[in-house]
């Protein structure tokens, strides 16, 4: 009985921990939004510099134009990840964190999703736009944004693991680019791959099953990841 | 019996009693690499018949499959290793899954740099997105990762137990890099150049690329060994044991000076 009243608070514990801490990191970046713009803005420029490198037509722009509004999503969440770890790192509140009588993994999961709401969510309001940029239409547009839906938090997960891992490295930011980016591949293919498939006609259920699974597997393993990454940098 | 062999087992896990072990038995695997490298080359310069379709260019798989199937291993081995560190603490797994990653590294890149020379002659081009050639190139950006990310922390306790997070993690997400670049590349090319070789191969040159394969895995053991015994020193000159160990050789208390000398 007793017991069974002590689960239930530290459930509720657990929630109120979880909320706090989105809050708490939501509140912060809302703060200091320049940091956020400019990873903003970082994946417009980028997206905006191909058609002066590659050409400006049209028909070559649509070609690439999933292919390159992913990469630039890429690139800006990648630029962000220092963010997600560092501050806390730097003036102690992450140790608190640690000490902290709840799964470590259930936090990290809190500040993973404040992550995304700053920096990935952005990106996928912002991708119809860069879509029209680039010629693509009505149907493509909808499907970038929903794989950019489904894609970006998988990003922002893996990534928490890179930023845990290097924290407090030497290097630190171009390091976790290094060590993340690989893992990113299968996403990009199948982010890409929905969107050409979508142009070109055909079935594009698969690669969005996909996506949502890499999403699942994603949300069940890298908090646990990330945690114990934590641990190591900061012990 | 088995209690024996258990008791031997901790014992030598121990970085003082492996140091010796490993010294005694690295002038057997040198022994051995070299006696499977000139047999293997013998046999895939002067023995193994020319292919009929791609001429004497073709020989050059008797290098290639090898390093790539070693590339593979290492990387499993490193993160297996990387598990026993991370798992029971046990310091002489995390120096070997270190000693382990600049050879896989290196047989990455002899496999992506030998199958360029065989692209050309046979595709007409050193570099093709192919699925294989996409993942290969993929692992070796693993490999640079767990590399930078172990010389970029000071401290070698810490570095040990980041990379061989990285490691794990690196070989969970194996299996999904290479089915995601195989699905890509069919998505992609369709049925372009492929490197599958032809279904039928003769014995001798099967053979053949066995004993390189064997050969290159007595190298990496050797070469492993002889790289966690220099890693042992590092992280052990502190202990007496490292201490009386150069004491000996160079007859002073500078033992690190005087090794150098």
């Amino acid at each position: 009985m007793s017991d069974g009243v002590l689960t239930s608070g530290r459930q509720r514990g657990l929630f109120a921990a979880w909320r706090a801490m989105l809050v708490r990191d939501l509140t912060l970046a809302m703060r200091r939004r320049a940091d956020v713009l400019t990873s903003l803005f970082f994946f417009v420029i980028v997206v905006s510099l191909f058609p002066l490198g590659v050409s400006p037509e049209m028909a070559v722009l649509r070609g690439i134009a999933p292919g390159v509004i992913w990469v630039a999503a890429l690139l800006a969440t990648m630029l962000s990840l220092g963010r997600m770890f560092a501050d806390d790192h730097q003036d102690g509140s992450l140790e608190q964190t640690l000490l902290l009588p709840h799964p470590l993994s259930m936090l990290v999961l809190g500040k993973v999703l404040a992550h995304w709401l700053v920096s990935g969510l952005p990106l996928v309001l912002l991708s119809p736009l860069l879509g029209m940029q680039l010629g693509l239409e009505g149907e493509a547009i909808g499907l970038l944004m929903v794989t950019l839906l489904l894609g970006t938090p998988v990003l922002s997960l893996i990534g928490a693991t890179g930023a845990a891992l290097t924290l407090g490295v030497r290097g630190g930011g171009v390091l976790v680019s290094l060590l993340v980016l690989p893992l990113y591949i299968p996403v990009l293919i199948f982010g890409t791959g929905a969107v050409d498939a979508g142009i070109s006609g055909m079935d594009y259920e698969g690669h969005l099953s996909l996506l949502g699974a890499f999403l699942v597997m994603a949300l069940l393993t890298t908090p646990l990841a990330t945690a114990a990454a934590l641990r190591i940098s900061v012990e | 019996m088995a209690l024996k062999d258990s008791i031997a087992w901790y014992h030598f896990s121990a970085p003082k009693n492996f140091y010796p072990l490993a010294g005694k038995v690295i002038p057997w695997f040198w022994g051995l690499t070299i006696a499977l490298l000139l047999v293997g080359l013998y046999l895939s310069f002067f023995v193994a018949p020319t292919d009929y379709k791609q001429g004497e260019s073709y020989r050059i798989i008797y290098i290639h499959v090898p390093a790539a199937w070693m590339s593979m291993l290492i990387y499993l081995v490193m993160a297996i290793y990387a598990i026993i560190g991370l798992a029971w603490k046990v310091r002489l797994a995390d120096m070997m899954a270190s000693a382990l990653a600049p050879t896989g590294a290196m047989f990455t890149f002899l496999a992506l740099w030998t199958g360029a020379f065989w692209g050309k002659p046979t595709w007409g081009t050193y570099w093709v997105w192919d699925a294989r050639l996409t993942s290969e190139l993929i692992l070796l950006f693993l490999y640079i990762g767990f590399i930078s990310l172990q010389s970029a922390i000071d401290d070698p306790r810490r570095a040990a137990k980041a990379s061989g997070l990285l490691a794990i993690v690196g070989v969970i997400n194996l299996p999904i890099i290479y089915f995601s670049v195989q699905w890509w590349n069919t998505l992609h090319q369709g049925a372009s150049v492929s490197p599958t070789m032809a279904p039928k191969m003769a014995t001798i040159m099967l053979t053949t690329m066995l004993i390189m394969t064997f050969a290159f895995w007595m190298y990496t053991i050797v070469i492993v060994l002889m790289r966690v015994r220099r890693i042992i020193l590092e992280r052990e000159r502190q202990t007496s044991w490292v201490m009386e160990l150069f004491g000996a050789e160079a007859s002073g208390e500078k033992d690190e000076k005087g090794e150098r000398k």
